[in-house]
């Protein structure tokens, strides 16, 4: 019963994905814009500093972009659903918030996820090569716990938001700088203390780094460590996010 | 004596005690009481803004009570509300579907969360689809459906999972006679059936006068007058229901506040989702 619930609502997350093809291209154009200005332009000063390839090093970072992006515009579909609906027609049904809340999550999460891998694909084409095809599975692990951490964190927010004009704008001022503080577009080795210190208090930085351990086998923090981090902060805001939504009255 | 007592209780298929809705300083819903009989037909009547939709929503658990009780069904609606929700189907003010979706999916979705074996739920869309005259469309996306359409495929859909009671919140708005006139046929056959209690609003009064049986009439959140169209009529000195309902509501016209959703459906437009 609870299974069928969250199967059927993951279920539509997904063909309304497909549906919205265009919406799924137009993603894309975000993160190519990065790979090929930044991969390009930064490659060869990144290549003179001894860094290293810097498409390997930022390819990563890339994906997780993409997935941060969708995973939290997901909140939008709440908000959607909301004015025009839908939402009443989950919540007077006989199941619990709990188990809408997770079948919305994962699909969310679940979409987040293939777009990552669609963004995965792109870097290969530009000249991404990661270091060992054996590491994917880990490397999907760390799509999926991206998504959901932050599919979970956008529909959190979506719960207290009534209109749309106010998410994009309230997402962008979180999104921008978990984006660029979580080490994403430069390694946090040797960066001054401020900078390392937020980047540490950034669940992001772990999505980041795990990807990037999978991908380039470059890491931070460890693999165990970018699991065990991004699982709780996970966890945690998958506990609020369920919290919230099992309060929204309509 | 116990049975009587319990048989009593099942017949009242609402029972609604000492209701209020609060929102900051303003009272929507003001202290109503008042109960349906199981397979009645009831309209409950009143102008905008009296407080119809807001005393839906809390029968339906979207919108808990500031104060009262709710019964639904012999089950209270704050402690036992998968209880309540499991008993009652509903046909929203504004559309509820999934425009995304086609008309089979959403009847499908709906079957699924109420939890129909998949044979059953085959057979129940198949047969309320045909009923709505949306069998043929029914892989059509929902979003290519006219506004009469969509009405249709919902109240089809409030009716999946065979509720004992359907509430509709002016389920007719904007639909032609025919189609008006054949949802009413097909609810009453089926309430008589089935023993299923209707709860609707409705600004049609004379739709209300031919199909309640029993009437409540609110006004700035509370009820003025309850009873059978006859007898309202008789105790007012008039004619017809509607003008009953004048007489009772008085003929000044009332505001209501927007919620925005106008602004929203002219983005959807704008969209084009």
């Amino acid at each position: 019963m609870i299974l069928n619930t969250i199967y059927i609502l993951w279920l539509r997350q997904l063909k309304r994905y497909w549906r919205s093809r265009a919406r799924m291209l137009g993603s894309l154009g975000q993160p190519i814009l990065f790979l090929v200005a930044l991969g390009f332009g930064f490659g060869p000063i990144y290549e003179k500093a001894g860094g290293g390839n810097y498409i390997n090093f930022l390819a990563p970072g890339v994906i997780t972009m993409s997935i941060l992006f969708t995973a939290m515009f997901t909140g939008i579909e709440l908000i959607w659903d909301r004015q025009f609906g839908f939402l009443k027609e989950t919540l007077v049904a006989p199941v619990s918030r709990l188990s809408i809340f997770v079948g919305r999550t994962l699909g969310g999460a679940t979409v987040a996820c293939a777009q990552g891998i669609i963004v995965f694909l792109i870097t290969l084409l530009i000249g991404f090569r990661p270091v060992s095809y054996s590491m994917l599975p880990i490397a999907i692990l760390f799509m999926f716990l991206i998504g959901l951490l932050f599919t979970a964190l956008g529909t959190a927010i979506a719960t207290f938001m009534q209109d749309m004009q106010a998410f994009p704008i309230i997402i962008n001022f979180i999104i921008m700088p978990l984006f660029f503080l979580s080490g994403a577009l430069f390694p946090i080795d040797n960066v001054p203390e401020g900078l390392a210190l937020t980047a540490r208090f950034n669940p992001l930085s772990y999505g980041v780094d795990g990807l990037r351990a999978a991908l380039s086998s470059s890491t931070h923090f460890g693999i165990p460590m970018d699991i065990l981090i991004l699982a709780g902060s996970t966890a945690l805001l998958f506990g609020l996010g369920a919290y919230f939504f099992s309060k929204i009255q309509i | 004596m116990a049975i009587g007592k319990n048989d009593n209780k099942k017949d009242k298929m609402i029972k609604v005690k000492n209701l209020t809705k609060k929102f900051n300083s303003f009272t929507a819903v003001n202290n109503i009481s008042f109960s349906v009989n199981k397979g009645q037909l009831f309209a409950f009547l009143g102008p905008n803004g009296a407080g119809k939709t807001t005393t839906i929503k809390m029968l339906t658990t979207l919108l808990n009570p500031t104060k009262g009780t709710i019964t639904i069904n012999g089950s209270d609606s704050s402690t036992q509300k998968n209880e309540v929700r499991k008993s009652f189907g509903i046909v929203f003010q504004d559309s509820s579907l999934d425009d995304e979706l086609t008309a089979y999916e959403n009847m499908d979705f709906h079957g699924i969360l109420y939890n129909i074996p998949s044979k059953l739920r085959k057979e129940r869309i198949e047969e309320l689809l045909k009923f709505v005259g949306l069998w043929d469309r029914k892989d059509d996306f929902v979003k290519k459906f006219s506004g009469g359409m969509k009405r249709r495929l919902e109240i089809a859909r409030g009716l999946v999972h065979h509720p004992k009671i359907l509430f509709l919140d002016e389920p007719t708005a904007g639909l032609d006679p025919q189609t008006r006139n054949s949802m009413w046929e097909y609810l009453k056959q089926l309430s008589k059936k089935e023993s299923m209690t209707v709860f609707f609003t409705t600004h049609y009064m004379e739709e209300a006068e031919k199909v309640a049986e029993m009437v409540a009439i609110i006004d700035q959140g509370k009820i003025i007058a309850t009873g059978n169209p006859n007898v309202l009529k008789t105790r007012t000195g008039t004619s017809s229901l509607e003008e009953a309902f004048l007489k009772l509501t008085g003929k000044s016209i009332r505001e209501e506040e927007s919620s925005g959703i106008e602004t929203m459906r002219q983005h959807k437009r704008m969209w084009g989702r």
